[in-house]
């Protein structure tokens, strides 16, 4: 089942006409029990035929345990974006990227092309003070409009410092994850499983949970 | 499954702080993008600064009373609007948000909270409101863990679930129908009695499981890790009991954005910026347009409309002012 029509597919190739270098995206699949594992390694197949620069990688998350690990890979449907030289730098989507979230997915493959402006100077110096592990979980629902911004600036924090992995979390496809953060609204960001804040606030704000974390 | 597209290709022209400006608009939503359709249209130089472009139409689930669409989400009927406007090369900066204004040399000056300053000859206020909340115990303890403001969004998490909608406009009923679909209980609750259309008022006998609660003032949120019910006084009788519920969706109006501003104009009571017939602030060159104003009946075509109405009294300004003077104090009529 194809999810864009033709309208989308030119519209999308025009705007990845603008991507500088390559992007993976490497789905995570299991064969069983997993409801939107096949519809998200299609609809992946389907960005990545919008442009030369985009690729298509499948992986059993069980026969494929070595990458798995590699990128943090633990829930199932996951798409993780890997840059030219395929490279994880921490930009992951756990449950389909469909509905609203499309529009962080290709924001998430426009920066990870390095086709989006970097962060202001100010937010720069705040971030290279981030030198341990941080984990963004970003809360999400499909019907959600203000959600793939919060999960846009996730991952533009990723992409600027090393040291930061952020990821989406569909919650109603993995509720069991949403129910154990007590997540009620979106978007819920939880940093490092234990600082929290709701709604798509702004770069400063993530930095100030972030800075708790150091 | 569908998808929700909603790239829009990023202005070529982009918004530059060596560059003057005939006017800047402050806000993205409908009374923003029609000042700068407007504006741009009379040759002004011009230039949309947002904190969050297409404003609070994209959380509205069904758009019915916008004269020209029968019904549309109210993503897709901004979503038209702003291609209408990036069709003229208008430039905008998005995620922006506004610290303060000041005045300089003659100009004003619209600082970012970013550090980033941009000038301008006039400026067009129009960041419009957000929900507000209702102030009473519990809710700022419970927000996000059942305490809710935007329906189309936590709708998903409550389904089986009971859910009360505080309210009594079109805002809230329509919250009330979509939840009936989803929710197995709605308890719909209001202090006084409907705002609504009666259109949509009329829907809500079409759910059984939808009940109706007017004259009913809600004074507590109560709960443990989640909301398990509220404390409400019912009016009419004064008795007090408690509703149980899993969560609750909080729709009883607006308030105006408007705190980055009320230094710099004059504002009413209710935060709203004190406009006259044309949009004018107290202060000369700065005008108003939308919801963040004193003009009543929020709506998307009447925000839509006092946006072109400012651009043109914008424009007017313009022509009878010269770029070197320096503004002077006007009161608002």
């Amino acid at each position: 089942m194809a999810l864009l029509n033709d309208e989308m597919r030119e519209q999308l190739s025009g705007f990845f006409n603008g991507m500088k270098k390559d992007v993976t995206l490497a789905v995570f699949t299991t064969k069983e029990g997993c409801e939107s594992c096949k519809d998200t390694e299609d609809f992946m197949e389907e960005m990545a035929s919008l442009s030369d620069k985009i690729h298509f990688a499948a992986y059993d998350i069980d026969t494929h345990k070595d990458k798995a690990e590699a990128y943090g890979v633990t829930l199932t449907p996951s798409v993780v974006l890997l840059n030219s030289e395929q490279k994880h730098q921490g930009v992951k989507f756990n449950g389909i990227p469909a509905g609203h979230e499309v529009n962080s997915l290709i924001k998430g493959i426009m920066a990870v092309a390095g086709s989006l402006d970097t962060l202001p100077e100010s937010q720069q110096q705040r971030l290279k003070k981030v030198t341990k592990p941080v984990n963004i979980k970003v809360f999400v629902t499909l019907s959600c409009p203000h959600c793939p911004g919060a999960v846009e600036k996730a991952h533009q924090l990723a992409l600027e410092n090393e040291h930061i992995d952020a990821e989406m979390i569909e919650a109603q496809t993995f509720s069991a994850v949403a129910e154990k953060f007590n997540v009620s609204s979106v978007p819920k960001v939880v940093i490092n499983e234990k600082f929290e804040f709701v709604g798509n606030q702004t770069i400063d704000d993530f930095l100030s949970e972030i800075e708790k974390t150091q | 499954m569908e998808l929700n597209l909603n790239v829009t290709e990023e202005t070529k022209v982009q918004l530059k702080k060596e560059v003057v400006y005939d006017s800047l608009i402050i806000g993205g939503g409908p009374a923003g993008l029609n000042a700068a359709l407007y504006a741009k249209r009379k040759g002004l130089n011009v230039g949309i600064i947002t904190e969050r472009l297409g404003g609070q139409v994209m959380d509205t689930s069904v758009v019915e009373n916008y004269l020209g669409y029968e019904s549309l989400t109210g993503e897709e009927l901004v979503n038209k609007f702003i291609k209408h406007v990036q069709k003229l090369e208008v430039p905008i900066l998005k995620e922006a948000a506004v610290e303060k204004l000041s005045k300089k040399d003659g100009l004003h000056e619209v600082h970012l909270k970013n550090g980033d300053v941009y000038q301008t000859r006039t400026l067009v206020l129009a960041t419009g409101s957000k929900p507000r909340k209702l102030g009473i115990p519990g809710e700022k303890e419970f927000s996000g863990k059942g305490v809710a403001y935007c329906a189309i969004c936590d709708g998903p998490f409550f389904e089986g679930l009971d859910v009360v909608i505080a309210g009594g406009g079109n805002t809230a009923v329509e919250s009330a129908l979509d939840m009936a679909k989803i929710a197995a209980r709605v308890d719909l609750v209001h202090r006084s009695e409907f705002r609504a259309d009666q259109v949509l008022v009329d829907q809500l006998k079409k759910y059984d499981n939808i009940h109706i609660h007017l004259q009913t003032q809600m004074e507590e949120i109560i709960g443990e890790a989640m909301v398990t019910g509220i404390n409400v006084l019912d009016k009419k009788t004064g008795d007090r009991r408690i509703m149980n519920t899993n969560g609750i969706f909080v729709e009883i109006g607006y308030l105006p954005n408007s705190d980055a501003f009320k230094d710099y104009v004059k504002v009413n009571d209710h935060k709203e910026i004190i406009v006259d017939a044309y949009g004018r602030t107290n202060v000369d060159g700065v005008f108003a347009a939308g919801d963040i104003t004193t003009i009543p009946y929020k709506q998307i075509i009447t925000s839509a409309g006092d946006g072109a109405k400012v651009a043109l009294a914008v424009n007017d300004y313009l022509n009878t002012h010269a770029a070197v003077e320096a503004p002077q104090e006007v009161v608002a009529k």
